[in-house]
């Protein structure tokens, strides 16, 4: 079904390197790729305080979407009071057409583990926690098969390599809630509660996991650490645009030829990630849109396929980096069902501890469902935007923060199509109810 | 700190119960083995229910309403009985725009029951899911336990007419 696909611009392959080379359940394939190689060097020639200098030179940003500096987070944990301090590892994937770390762990999980212990030995952790979502039991296996193997060979466990460092790695699962994917959720959930984020300051760098100093990094970030120590810090550097540095591995799915993974410098234009990597749209389609940054993303329609992709341009065009899903939408996809789409999403998974969120998505629902079945006015779309403006402000986290902005970012886009429902009482891709109802009544 | 408790009596003498009680040892009865504890119930019953989560509670010394309000906070956490087959359509954002919820529909009329319920006959439970990390193939079905990429509800009408009618 996933078709050999010809370079058409070079992908350059630093997390996802030798792809069909190594068997992800044996330690001793992972010394193919130089495993461990990192590992070593820095336990054995490498202070602390060097590796984190490595990290912050090269550059490298959250994967996780945010994009904060890894490096500066490196560092705030390794100077934060308290003991003990814990790592974790964000695997809970849960944006809707994202599955990047899911390949990221289940064909790499050596790599992941190694950034992870060398994470630990930079900040001076002695137990680390890899949070996994409950619905990929592949990757939870080939992790947990990992951690073992490691073990036996003394990459984990005490003394590693040794050396007078000590590091254990236990694998949690989440059990289907959006909302844990957020860091002070995640850290809730991992102690063994609801997962309700909380405010920050304090962050989890300072006040994390059982009160202790707490470094939470996303999947691919870490999945980055050894090729950083590896290669150096100016090599990574030398890779991707002047704030955003590396690759990024991208989610392609969506009304596109070819969908799959796929990994490119940072600074890779749309239009060379959806036409040329993804083939285009079949079926003879125009394109529309595509969808970054998941539920708290936006649509990014056509005239900006030639902004290079990187944390800063997103945030300009109304959209979000995010984890790296792209959902390419061609012109049988209604701007405005996607709005509501998201905003049904956002609307059960809120958790429900702060307001603005828990009433407020429920309340943009509502109208955007309005708007669907032809039913809203003006007054219905300005209340919209103004309900958008107060959810962003006020909400705890950055689950209702971010609901807003799919609607936001297709009413900066789309307007028209929102127009065309409320006042010609039309939908002009087709899909919406209000469409339905006028072609009852043509056939009537 | 209250002392560690030792081995909870179980609420019957059914074996399951030890895999439950097993998980909670490993984490030497801390309350944060909760989730991971009614991971290994639903594991071994298939659901969590009210005997369980007073299990869970006296086991690792926390409130009923603790267990409670975590098992209801998760999604994954069943608190029912499923039926024999069960049916998760994803409703991820690349299975929607493919069509999923057309698909959805087709099994509710199918079946004539709503995401999150099982026929009264307890053959079939239909669900939803989030996303399922298998985005390339959408929409996606997960089929007692296997994905089926690509799907159609033609193929699916026949898999659960399947289901309801001949076993």
């Amino acid at each position: 079904m996933i078709e050999e696909r010809p370079l058409y611009i070079p992908e350059q392959n630093i997390v996802l390197e030798h792809n069909h080379e190594i068997d992800p359940e044996q330690l001793d394939d992972y010394f193919k790729i130089d495993g461990f190689a990192a590992l070593n060097h820095v336990l054995t020639e490498m202070t602390p305080p060097e590796v984190i200098d490595q990290l912050s030179r090269s550059g490298l940003r959250g994967r996780g979407g945010a994009g904060y500096p890894t490096g500066l987070k490196w560092q705030t944990v390794a100077k934060a009071q308290g003991s003990p301090k814990y790592v974790i590892c964000n695997g809970d994937e849960g944006d809707p057409g994202a599955f990047m770390d899911r390949n990221v762990m289940e064909a790499y999980p050596f790599k992941v583990l190694e950034g992870m212990t060398i994470a630990a030995y930079a900040i001076g952790a002695s137990q680390g926690f890899i949070y996994v979502r409950a619905e990929y039991p592949l990757a939870v296996q080939r992790l947990k098969n990992a951690i073992r193997q490691m073990e036996k060979h003394n990459y984990l466990g005490k003394n590693i390599a040794g050396t007078p460092f000590s590091f254990d790695i236990d694998v949690r699962l989440g059990a289907g809630a959006f909302v844990c994917g957020e860091e002070t959720a995640l850290i809730a959930s991992i102690e063994g509660r609801r997962g309700n984020p909380r405010p920050r300051p304090p962050y989890p760098a300072e006040h994390g996991l059982f009160g202790c100093p707490t470094l939470i990094n996303n999947v691919e970030t870490f999945a980055n650490v050894a090729p950083i120590l590896r290669n150096g810090a100016e090599w990574f550097a030398s890779i991707g645009t002047e704030k955003s540095k590396g690759t990024k591995v991208f989610a392609l799915s969506g009304r596109i030829a070819r969908a799959g993974l796929i990994e490119v410098p940072m600074g890779t234009t749309l239009r060379e990630i959806v036409f040329e990597i993804g083939g285009g749209i079949p079926d003879g389609k125009a394109y529309k849109a595509v969808q970054t940054g998941g539920p708290s993303g936006g649509c990014i329609p056509s005239d900006y396929l030639d902004v290079p992709v990187d944390y800063e341009s997103l945030l300009n065009l109304g959209s979000f980096m995010g984890s790296g899903g792209m959902i390419v939408m061609d012109e049988t996809s209604c701007m405005v069902d996607v709005a509501r789409y998201f905003m049904e999403f956002c609307m059960s998974e809120s958790c429900g501890k702060c307001v603005p969120c828990r009433v407020g998505t429920a309340q943009m629902y509502q109208l955007l469902t309005k708007i669907v079945h032809g039913d809203a006015t003006l007054n219905d779309l300005a209340l919209l935007e103004t309900l958008c403006d107060m959810v962003r402000t006020t909400s705890l986290c950055g689950l209702g923060q971010g609901a807003p902005n799919p609607v936001m970012s297709t009413l900066r886009y789309f307007r028209d199509e929102y127009i065309a429902h409320i006042v010609e009482k039309r939908c002009p891709a087709g899909v919406c109810p209000v469409h339905k109802h006028v072609q009852q009544e043509v056939s009537a | 700190m209250q002392p560690i408790s030792t081995k909870p009596t179980p609420p019957s003498d059914d074996k399951r119960w030890r895999i439950v009680t097993a998980t909670m040892r490993r984490h030497g009865f801390r309350p944060d083995a909760l989730i991971e504890t009614l991971h290994s119930v639903q594991e071994a019953f298939g659901y969590v229910d009210d005997e369980a989560m007073r299990f869970v509670a006296r086991g690792l010394q926390l409130p009923p309403s603790r267990v409670y309000g975590a098992a209801t906070f998760y999604n994954y956490f069943m608190l029912k009985p499923q039926g024999e087959h069960t049916c998760v359509v994803c409703l991820g954002t690349a299975c929607y725009i493919k069509g999923a919820a057309e698909v959805l529909e087709q099994l509710q009329l199918l079946t004539g029951v709503k995401p999150g319920e099982t026929t009264p006959d307890k053959k079939v439970s239909l669900l939803s899911a989030r996303c399922m990390g298998a985005c390339g193939l959408a929409p996606v079905v997960v089929l007692d336990g296997e994905v089926n990429g690509m799907a159609s509800p033609e193929a699916l009408t026949a898999k659960v007419e399947e289901w309801t009618h001949h076993d």
